[in-house]
């Protein structure tokens, strides 16, 4: 861990996400103003639940590749630490060894030797059970139902960590601290927080810095840079036209957050109800009043997700008046249809539990669901989406290519004869979607101490050379 | 005057996968605070809009960010069953035409 002066702690917030694609030449212009660090988270549950239930990152490969090449050389060049959280989206131990994958071969390519902390945060299945049974995984509001069922179907389930982990990795003397699920603002406010600034300002600046220009007035292409003081913290960001005003700032407190002024980490409760703004010159805010609230019992949010089944799509529309006049009613004839169908192939095999038949009607309520106020504008025309979910790939398909016929030639009462009244946009009609996931825990676990949850072990990447000597 | 016409930003997103938020920003203290004495923005206001349970609406003014903020669970998860807005950034259209006197 490098030795740094009292008076302040400077950062990069290099981008948003890694593989969103880093501006080398706004990094390079803040690199001359002499960061402690350079971070980045590389995950979100925004992408959905896919990422977490399969494994697979959202980004690719060469995407994430680049950035890391970008952030490494900058750090090994200034012997400055780079921290990347929630690797791979998601953040799970096949997300953390995808990405350490990827950052060995930057290092050997770039002929660059990295001491890399690597800390993973999926949770043992018992484990979560033992936790479970000693009433220490608590609800967070609205939560999903969870048992020792659910903990036994997920595909897995990540612990968030906090700063602590981090904090001991670079104590550790690690180049690269790669973390899987990791609060995004944590990998900001490790090393302040170790070095003693004030723990609301390095949360706060954490926050404000983890989504890159996002915080600036208008987004576009750069970095943040901040420097944490004793009573204040300021953000500026680097990048052709970039500025941040004390609105753009305290606005960005707001995206993405249910609550603009309370977040809550593992560790406490980051209060920005008494934080001010002020405009330090035309691109920078100097930010202070943020306060930090510790918490008696250590908390870590928990993710989880579990296979719902396997999916298969009819996509179309429909343009007869006759029919979108009286749509869900010819829906319903249309399901009636389908649902004898599947009864006569499947008989007592398939429950209709065991499957779900859903009708994205585009052009009514595909987008806003339940929450539609419109119910009354009758569109020009429809578009629809039949998604059939069943326990196998094999039957969610038969279900489609069983809707097929009922979709096509459903009869309205306005026509007599023989009708054709859907417009399958796609030959064959139907696409196969595979796997589906859900998101199956809204949780947090109390730990019986703040290390039990998360493994970190250090290893050498770059040069052959330099990766034979660690060993020995 | 529409809600639109004095706002700089109107928009829905996902606040994690179980529930969903709403900002309303403005380009200048008068139109934040013409909005904000209107009194037309209220959790009440919000749920007879979207149909939705008054008391499950959190509602916040934020001086210092020009901006108001809704939060509602989600009726369907992100990504689960039946959701037909992953990112949920397509919810905010209803807020658009409230009329500010």
């Amino acid at each position: 861990m490098p030795k740094i002066e009292t008076e302040e702690i400077r950062f990069i917030a290099a981008i948003g996400a890694v593989g969103g694609g880093i501006h080398g030449d706004s990094l390079d212009e803040a690199m001359t103003h002499e960061p402690h660090f350079i971070a980045a988270d590389a995950g979100t549950t925004d992408a959905g639940p896919y990422s977490l239930g399969s494994g697979k990152s959202a980004f690719p490969r060469e995407m994430i590749k680049q950035d890391l090449a970008l952030m490494l050389r900058a750090g090994k060049r200034a012997g400055i630490p780079v921290l990347v959280g929630s690797a791979g989206t998601a953040g799970g131990d096949a997300h953390v060894d995808w990405t350490l994958d990827i950052a060995r071969d930057v290092a050997r390519e770039n002929n660059l030797a990295i001491r890399t902390a690597v800390i993973y945060s999926e949770q043992d299945k018992s484990y979560l059970k033992t936790l479970l049974r000693e009433e220490r995984i608590r609800p967070l509001e609205p939560a999903p139902h969870v048992d020792e069922g659910v903990i036994d179907r997920s595909m897995r389930v990540v612990g968030m960590m906090g700063v602590e982990p981090l904090q001991r990795a670079l104590e550790g003397g690690a180049d690269f601290v790669l973390a899987g699920r990791c609060s995004d603002s944590a990998l900001y406010a490790a090393l302040p927080i170790r070095r003693g600034f004030p723990a609301g300002l390095a949360w706060h600046a954490g926050k404000v810095s983890e989504c890159g220009t996002m915080a600036a007035e208008t987004m576009g292409k750069g970095v943040i840079f901040g420097r944490i003081r004793r009573d204040h913290f300021i953000v500026r960001p680097f990048g052709p036209g970039l500025r941040c005003t004390p609105q753009s700032v305290a606005a960005h407190t707001l995206y993405e957050n249910a609550d603009p002024y309370l977040h809550q980490e593992c560790s406490g409760i980051l209060d920005l109800s008494k934080s001010t703004f002020e405009a330090l010159d035309e691109v920078s805010v100097r930010v202070s009043g943020s306060a930090f609230i510790p918490s008696e019992i250590y908390t870590v949010k928990l993710e989880g997700a579990e296979l719902v089944g396997y999916q298969s799509l009819i996509v179309g529309g429909i343009r007869d008046a006759f029919v979108i006049k009286r749509l869900d009613t010819w829906l319903a004839g249309v399901r009636e249809r389908i649902e004898a169908g599947i009864s006569k192939i499947f008989g007592n095999t398939l429950s209709k539990d065991q499957y779900r038949l859903v009708f994205h009607i585009y052009g009514k309520d595909a987008v806003m669901g339940g929450l539609e106020p419109d119910r009354e504008s009758v569109p020009k025309e429809i578009g629809l989406v039949l998604e059939a979910t069943a326990p196998t790939q094999e039957i969610a398909t038969t279900i489609a290519l069983l809707s097929r016929q009922p979709l096509l030639h459903h009869p309205v009462p306005e026509w007599k004869g023989a009708i054709t009244t859907f417009a399958c946009l796609h030959n064959p009609a139907h696409i196969d979607r595979g796997p589906v996931y859900r998101f199956n825990f809204h949780h947090v676990a109390l730990p019986h101490n703040q290390e039990e949850m998360f493994r970190s072990e250090f290893v050498n990447i770059g040069n052959p050379v330099y990766e034979t000597s660690a060993a020995l | 005057m529409k809600l639109a016409q004095l706002s700089s930003l109107i928009r829905s997103k996902n606040a994690g996968p179980f529930v969903l938020t709403f900002d309303i920003m403005f380009p200048d203290e008068q139109s934040y605070l013409r909005v904000k004495r209107s009194g037309v923005l209220s959790a009440a206001a919000f749920a007879e809009l979207y149909r939705c349970r008054e008391e499950t609406v959190r509602f916040f003014e934020c001086d210092n960010a020009l901006a108001f903020k809704f939060s509602i669970p989600r009726q369907i998860f992100q990504g689960d069953i039946g959701d037909g807005d992953l990112h949920g950034g397509q919810q905010f259209m209803p807020l658009v035409d409230i009329e500010v006197p």
